[in-house]
């Protein structure tokens, strides 16, 4: 009993998020996000869990917690740009998996915000590198269209989701090709007759007849592509090749109101001047440079150089990257671009935009620029102080805030870590070592 | 310096503790050269055709060099010749007619050995045309050979020599089986056919499995094994058979008479029970690593490697003892239930414990970057308050590996007469800034990032889109 209350009384204090704190960080190797360069002696300063100024000669409000930051990087915190954070825990363990689900008679109504587990393992992991929001996506199963994707912070309470349905997750390309029957013009049929059933429910929802499963759209699907076809939502679109980004493009034309985003987008840098023209901002995959697939044939670490060097948004995503564990690697990709520089004949990017590219960039695309991904003024409180160049591989945050909430940084793995930091019985089996 | 010792000495220990491996350590080993050689059957019927391309006498000056055995010299030099690295010294006066490269700011390390790769086996595109590693078709296939799979033009070739610096790979059949084949090592240099990048001399390994891929891939087709105790059962029934077929060899290379019924898989089980082919186990979980041990004795061989090993830092003690060594990632886990218990520091727990260790890919994209895995390795163990130098890090890429390789007393590390695989890197070879410059194999530069023209492109990458582009 007295285990039971001990347990309830854990669950009620980790349901609610911490109160904010006022804080302020001082002396900080301060690192904006948005592209601009490191500011040595920065203050940041977060009210109520929002920004409220970083910089230099900021003055500290009276009252605040005050960090000292020892000259250390201070940043934003990072927005994964492209994820399964927090809707898998085992990738093989089916139960534990709710990235797809290629039986069901659904697939744009799907909709992860409510299959978000805050305490999934990979959301404390991730966190404790610096990780604090990440854009989360459904993976698709009978149909080129996914599903509703959230954007989610990695905080440790049980209120994960930043906003829910922020935006639809579609499959282009190959495997778009593959979930509509098995070439690209069945997907580009399939794409088509959607927005026209939904545009048909959005004339007049009542009269909208729901065939169930012999429907080719359903009604909760048809719903689902409203905000897509009036672009309250953008259309986050998985597609490689050039010839299929440059259709992408020409949906955009086609359907007036569409956001498209682009994901993966290997072969971008081929076509980078038509996706600048039209204004479409990509989530690409970073390092990239294998020919995989017949559609990846022009795969190279120069893509993301390339596309911004051609004036394209382009931020760091990790489609089919192990992207329900392994977000925190976008860190050190974005290190290997500014490594990418220094060798003659390829793209890459300087420090401080490599680092807009898993700040910044991620959150404009979605269009959730002015709420995250920087610390000017406004932005929710996701603030990272580090041991060292957040880019460099090893470098740790010391410390975590999200929404102005300090947070834990210990995690399952650093739980491992101290059990068998000697491995051998102390005296009792290791299950009584904790 | 006492984990540098340590590690060392494990993987020393584990050559002595067996007598086989003992003596092939005193003569050269490799196919062909095996108990039965000349008499029963011909252990090397697809010979090596490798040679080393033309090279010019190269000093490198002014370097941090990390010699992969554990050494470091700043500010040093390194001269090679004819394939062969000549010396490793403080200073080195200049040959006449030699290439001079002043290394100021940069470093040099021998060429990344990687432990496990399928490349070739799984190439780029991954288009199931192409799609060789895994013979899925029974749970013991020991008569498949990953070399009749490789195929020469993966693009994955090149993008791990020029980015990632590797000059020696191992290619090891996919892990769905218990007993998933033969591997190769080969030389990371392109040819026309697999022979001609095989490594002279390098041992055959053979792959095996444990856990959950075997027990899922033909446990679905209601069949042995659904359950580990099934894929130990099945071990072990095949070992039996094993050592019948190695005693009736054993008996007719002594004796003469009538030959035995020649076997395809037997033939490599016995290369394993003689010492001659090394066994590489994918394993990842702890309990599982300890009762293949146990197996091990039982049947009378050796495991020289667990690959993956994700929970070795949980039986570091025992893995030492057996003189078994772990090749692991830095960082994956939890994409199966094996690895659910992944954590950064397996490889400094297991090294600060003297179990032999070292890193490993499995990845196309991995492969790429195995020196900054091994930098993750590092920023662990420093946290865990395990230090490590950066010269004792490199022996998890150079000479480790070439131990569980078998091919030590030739490359990865640099010491004079060994093969000339190097690599000169633009920076600090742990840092995410750094890229290689130089690569050279047996002394031939092979990837120079200052030359367009020493940049390899795959037969399948010419004429498409970015063909000859910086990867």
């Amino acid at each position: 009993m007295k285990r039971l209350i001990l347990s309830a009384l854990f669950l009620s204090t980790a349901a609610l998020p911490a109160a904010a704190q006022n804080i302020v960080i001082t002396n900080a190797k301060l690192v904006i996000g948005d592209g601009s360069a490191p500011v040595e002696g920065g203050t940041v300063v977060v009210q109520n869990g929002r920004v409220v100024a970083a910089g230099r000669g900021v003055a500290a409000p009276a009252g605040a917690r005050t960090v000292d930051a020892g000259g250390r990087f201070v940043t934003p915190g990072i927005v994964a740009g492209f994820t399964r954070l927090g809707i898998v825990e085992v990738d093989g363990v089916g139960p534990t998996n709710d990235a797809g689900a290629s039986a069901s008679v659904f697939n744009a109504a799907l909709d992860v915000a409510g299959a978000v587990n805050p305490r999934a393992t990979p959301i404390a992991i991730n966190r404790s590198e610096g990780v604090t929001r990440a854009v989360v996506a459904p993976d698709n199963g009978g149909s080129i269209f996914a599903g509703q994707g959230a954007v989610i912070d990695l905080g440790n309470d049980m209120d994960a989701v930043t906003r829910p349905r922020a935006f639809q997750f579609m499959e282009w390309g190959e495997a778009g090709a593959r979930a509509a029957g098995g070439s690209r013009p069945a997907a580009f049929a399939m794409f088509r007759n959607a927005l026209f059933e939904a545009q048909g429910y959005g004339r007049n929802p009542a009269s909208f007849a729901d065939r169930g499963k012999d429907a080719l759209l359903t009604r909760a699907d048809a719903q689902a592509l409203q905000p897509v076809l009036s672009g309250q939502v953008p259309l986050l679109i998985h597609v490689e090749r050039a010839s299929d980004i440059l259709g992408v493009l020409a949906l955009k034309r086609e359907f007036a109101g569409l956001r498209p985003v682009l994901v993966g987008a290997t072969e971008g840098w081929t076509v980078a001047r038509e996706i600048a023209a039209a204004g479409v901002p990509v989530i690409a995959s970073a390092l990239a440079d294998l020919p995989a697939s017949f559609e990846q044939l022009a795969a190279t670490q120069s893509n993301i150089g390339r596309m911004k060097a051609a004036g394209v948004t382009v931020a760091i995503g990790m489609i089919n990257d192990d992207e329900a564990r392994q977000a925190r690697l976008v860190k050190q990709y974005a290190g290997n671009l500014v490594a990418l520089s220094k060798i003659p004949g390829a793209a890459g990017l300087d420090w401080d935009a490599a680092f807009a590219t898993i700040s910044s960039l991620p959150a404009q695309a979605l269009g959730m620029g002015s709420d995250i991904g920087s610390l000017a003024p406004g932005r929710r409180g996701d603030v990272v102080i580090w041991d060292g160049d957040p880019l460099e591989i090893g470098s740790m945050p010391t410390q975590v805030f999200i929404d102005g909430v300090e947070q834990p940084l210990g995690n399952r793995q650093t739980r491992l870590r101290d059990r068998y930091l000697v491995p051998t019985e102390q005296g009792l089996p290791k299950a009584y070592q904790r | 310096m006492l984990a540098l010792a340590g590690g060392l000495a494990a993987c020393a220990n584990a050559g002595a503790q067996d007598a086989r491996t003992a003596s092939a350590a005193e003569t050269p080993q490799g196919p062909g050269r095996g108990p039965g050689a000349g008499k029963g059957y011909d252990h090397d019927p697809y010979p090596s055709t490798y040679h080393p391309y033309p090279g010019q006498p190269t000093l490198v000056t002014n370097v941090t060099i990390l010699d992969g055995e554990g050494g470091r010299i700043d500010g040093g030099s390194i001269l090679f010749r004819d394939g062969k690295i000549v010396e490793v010294a403080q200073t080195i006066a200049a040959p006449a007619g030699a290439t001079v490269i002043d290394g100021q700011g940069k470093w040099v390390t021998p060429g990344i050995i990687d432990v496990h790769s399928h490349l070739g086996d799984y190439p780029s595109p991954g288009v199931d045309a192409n799609s060789d590693g895994n013979e899925m078709t029974g749970p013991v296939t020991a008569e498949v050979w990953a070399e009749h799979s490789v195929w020469p033009q993966d693009p994955g070739f090149g993008r791990a020599l020029a980015n990632g610096g590797v000059t020696t790979l191992q290619i090891l059949p996919g892990s769905a089986n218990l007993m998933g084949g033969r591997s190769v090592t080969l030389k990371n240099v392109y040819g026309r056919t697999m022979q001609a990048m095989k490594f002279p001399g390098a041992p055959y390994g053979l792959k095996m499995a444990c856990g959950e891929n075997p027990k899922r891939v033909y446990g679905s087709k209601g069949r042995l094994p659904s359950t580990r105790m099934g894929n130990i059962a099945l071990d072990r029934a095949t070992w039996l058979r094993a050592r019948d077929y190695d005693r009736k060899w054993d008996k007719y290379e002594a004796d003469g008479g009538e030959a035995p019924t020649r076997d395809l898989a037997m033939d490599t089980l016995r290369g394993v029970l003689d010492g001659e082919i090394l066994v590489h186990n994918h394993c990842y979980r702890a309990d599982e690593m300890a009762i293949v041990m146990d197996m091990a004795n039982e049947m009378g061989y050796r495991v020289t490697a667990f690959h993956h090993a994700v929970e070795s830092y949980k039986i570091a003690d025992l893995l030492r003892a057996r003189g078994v060594c772990s090749a692991v990632w830095a960082d994956w886990w939890g994409f199966k239930m094996e690895s659910y218990d992944g954590i950064g520091e397996n490889l400094a727990i297991l090294d600060r414990q003297g179990a032999c260790a070292m890193i490993h890919s499995d990845d196309a994209n991995g492969i790429q970057r195995l020196n900054q895995e091994v930098a993750k390795v590092m920023a662990s163990a420093r946290r865990a308050g395990i230090p490590v130098t950066k010269e004792h890090a490199w022996t998890w890429l150079g000479i480790n590996p070439a131990r569980a390789l078998g091919i030590d007393r030739v490359t990865g590390s640099l010491r004079a007469g060994k093969m000339a695989d190097v690599v000169l890197w633009n920076g600090d070879p742990f840092s995410v800034y750094t890229r290689p410059d130089k690569v050279w194999i047996d002394g031939a530069l092979l990837y120079d990032a200052g030359n367009p023209r020493l940049r390899p492109v795959s037969d399948f990458e010419l004429g498409q889109p970015g063909e000859g582009d910086v990867k």
